[in-house]
């Protein structure tokens, strides 16, 4: 069983909701993602969404691509974020980690260099965003064959006719954009999810997670009451972004316990 | 394998092209494709894009003998086709009419565009006041100050342009956020893409809609000549007034296809557009195609005189072209196009714009050694009003 399968199934067993934060790799700067890391681990996270900065964050607000925008000006290669996983496996070798970034990135290093790379630094999970499973074809099977689970979105716009399909090609858990738009954008309606949840477990056994939208304690809540996995992205990035250099990882690591009560309350 | 056929059903030029797009979009391209499938072969919906492109663009537009510059270039026979004498200065128009009809038929009263030198926007700006349609276009910062007056234009028509300061502030970071746009606002809008890239079914549909510059120089070569040129010459950007021209030609193998790239202050010195000429295959925008990266997959600002072909991809027909041996591309530098751009100012009495100006250059290299009776058919993609601020500018003079 993969650590995010074993991760999911310990959740489930303590009747609990897995919380997933997102950070861009090597924002503020290279030195910060180690340490961020592992205070997102103290302040209770189940799963690590490690964004890989791209030159162009076509699925990505404002927010994002500016921390994108950082870390290219740092300098970040995906060699790099590698890198900073495998340091992080040093120390800790329970919370899977998962990859998201765009296809070129990985698609010039060559699919099959990247698995093996990402597989040994300690990668769990990888979702290249702008490859659908119709485009994966040869790509889920390589990841796989290293032992990554190939994460894929659902969107509101996904036809119920594709759910299956996306399904059969995803590995460790799916995750459900919780709406029209990029990341960072507000709005959520919680009823529309659960009916989308519901849609989607008829045809997935695989445990959904569901982004894009929450904010804060209560909205976390109210997705955790409904999903398997509750992920948070352009908040925690802003957080980084605002905070002075020397508070990143403290005011980080706040925001997060914040995100785990809220997630926690819905299991009471 | 015949190149008609291609792409394949999900938009495959070989290993180039297909859909690369998170799964927002998904729904929205296959909607897209379904509809353009259902309207080509839709009588009504032809003779209606035909009717457009006659009473509304003037077409169809002419080809023309520059017998001056032949003469002065001193070897083979320069022929024009005359896509600047289209409505609104350019062929992009060709491709915004289709679009919009398509959007009309699909319901979508909300249309946005991306923009670089701003002759797709205008294109845009101009369908969509036709045919009664809000239109939002995209347009990166830098470009919003280097091409004022189509700005301006557009605003004339009734459009909204949004000024994109993300990453380099051009055309590439105006596509990204016109897919930004698109992904939030997928139900009611229509994304009209300006050129022969994206992913499927755009690449497929914008070199069906530019076909029509293939289709007529074919027929006015045989009447003027009696014979198809021994080379078609066309500037690409994203490539789509080259694949307009070059798709109906390759029924005509004899005929060499010559793709012409902006190759800025030279390929050698990194500062240049030529993405077929120096780029390496990858995947942007939605589509996999020759880019321009640097060694860790990120993508690398461009450089040229002209910001139409300031474009660090390429549509994923060329790079299909490119490798099956059908078509050349090279890179020809500014100042060798802003040098051909006065030679058809001074000697036939047209100013072009500097996109077609590097297709010009070109011919100018190719002509002296060609014999007197060869012909060489450039695609005069657009005409240069919108470029006399930045000829100025370089020529020292203050307007
Ligand atoms: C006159 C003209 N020619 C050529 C181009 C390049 O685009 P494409 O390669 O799609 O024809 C442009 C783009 O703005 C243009 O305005």
């Amino acid at each position: 069983m993969s650590r995010i399968s074993s991760t999911f199934a310990r959740i489930k067993g303590e009747g609990k909701k897995a919380l997933i934060p997102f950070i861009t790799a090597g924002d503020p700067g290279k030195g910060y993602t180690v340490p961020l890391m592992h205070a997102l681990v103290e302040a209770g996270v189940d799963i690590i969404e490690l964004g890989v900065p791209f030159s162009d964050p076509m699925a990505d607000g404002p927010v994002i691509q500016r921390a994108s925008e950082r870390a290219l000006a740092n300098k970040v290669s995906l060699r790099d974020v590698l890198a900073m996983v495998a340091e992080f496996r040093k120390t800790n070798t329970d919370t899977p980690v998962v990859l998201m970034g765009y296809a070129n990135p990985v698609e010039h290093m060559g699919y099959e260099a990247f698995a093996k790379a990402a597989s040994e630094a300690g990668v769990d999970g990888v979702l290249t965003v702008d490859i659908p499973p119709e485009e994966s074809l040869g790509v889920a099977d390589v990841f796989k064959a290293h032992g990554l689970d190939p994460i894929f979105l659902l969107s509101p716009t996904t036809p119920e006719s594709r759910v299956a399909e996306v399904a059969k090609a995803a590995g460790g858990f799916v995750y459900y954009v919780s709406l029209k738009g990029v990341t960072g954008s507000a709005n959520l309606d919680t009823e529309d999810v659960a009916r989308k949840i519901a849609m989607i477990r008829s045809h997935c056994a695989l445990p959904v997670g569901v982004g894009f939208g929450i904010r804060d304690a209560q909205t976390a809540e109210a997705i955790a009451r409904i999903a398997d996995a509750v992920v948070v992205g352009s908040r925690i990035v802003g957080e980084i972004e605002s905070a002075p250099e020397d508070e990143v990882v403290t005011r980080v690591k706040y925001l997060v316990e914040a995100l785990r009560r809220g997630v926690d309350a819905a299991a009471k | 394998m015949n190149l008609n056929d291609l792409p394949d059903s999900r938009g495959h030029f070989g290993p180039y092209g297909g859909i690369f797009v998170a799964e927002t979009l998904m729904a929205a391209l296959e909607e897209l494709r379904v509809e353009y499938d259902k309207a080509r072969k839709d009588p009504a919906f032809m003779a209606e894009y035909a009717y457009e492109l006659k009473h509304y663009v003037g077409r169809p537009s002419p080809v023309y003998h520059a017998k001056r510059l032949s003469e002065q270039y001193g070897g083979a026979q320069i022929y024009l086709k005359r896509e600047d004498l289209n409505h609104t200065g350019a062929h992009k128009i060709n491709n915004t009419i289709g679009q919009a009809l398509l959007a009309r038929r699909m319901g979508k009263k909300r249309v946005i565009a991306e923009t670089g030198a701003g002759q797709h926007g205008v294109a845009s700006a101009t369908v969509a006041a036709r045919y009664g349609m809000e239109c939002v276009v995209y347009m990166g910062e830098e470009d919003v100050q280097r091409q004022a007056p189509n700005v301006f234009r557009m605003k004339l028509l009734g459009a909204t342009v949004v000024p994109v300061s993300s990453g380099s502030k051009t055309l590439k970071d105006a596509l990204n956020e016109a897919m930004r746009d698109w992904v939030t606002n997928v139900e009611s809008t229509f994304y009209i893409l300006g050129t022969a890239a994206g992913p499927h079914p755009y690449p497929m549909l914008v070199r069906d809609f530019q076909c029509v510059i293939g289709n007529e120089a074919i027929a006015q070569m045989q009447e003027l000549t009696g014979r198809q040129p021994d080379c078609v010459v066309a500037c690409v950007g994203g490539g789509s007034n080259a694949i307009g021209i070059f798709h109906p030609y390759l029924a005509h193998p004899e005929v060499r296809l010559i793709g012409v790239e902006a190759g800025g202050s030279g390929v050698e010195s990194g500062k240049h557009a030529a993405t077929l000429t120096a780029g390496t295959p990858g995947v942007l925008h939605g589509f996999r195609s020759y880019l321009m990266q640097d060694e860790n997959g990120q993508i690398i600002e461009t450089h040229s005189v002209s910001a139409g072909l300031d474009y660090p991809g390429v549509g994923p027909e060329h790079a299909w072209l490119k490798d099956a041996h059908k078509a050349e591309y090279i890179a020809v530098n500014d100042d060798e196009a802003l040098a051909a751009f006065h030679d058809l100012c001074r000697f036939e009495g047209i100013i072009p714009a500097l996109e077609s100006s590097h297709a010009l250059a070109q011919a100018k290299k190719l002509a002296p050694t060609l014999k007197k009776e060869q012909i060489i058919l450039v695609n005069l993609s657009g005409r240069g009003d919108k470029d006399i601020n930045t000829v100025a500018r370089i020529s020292g003079i203050q307007l």
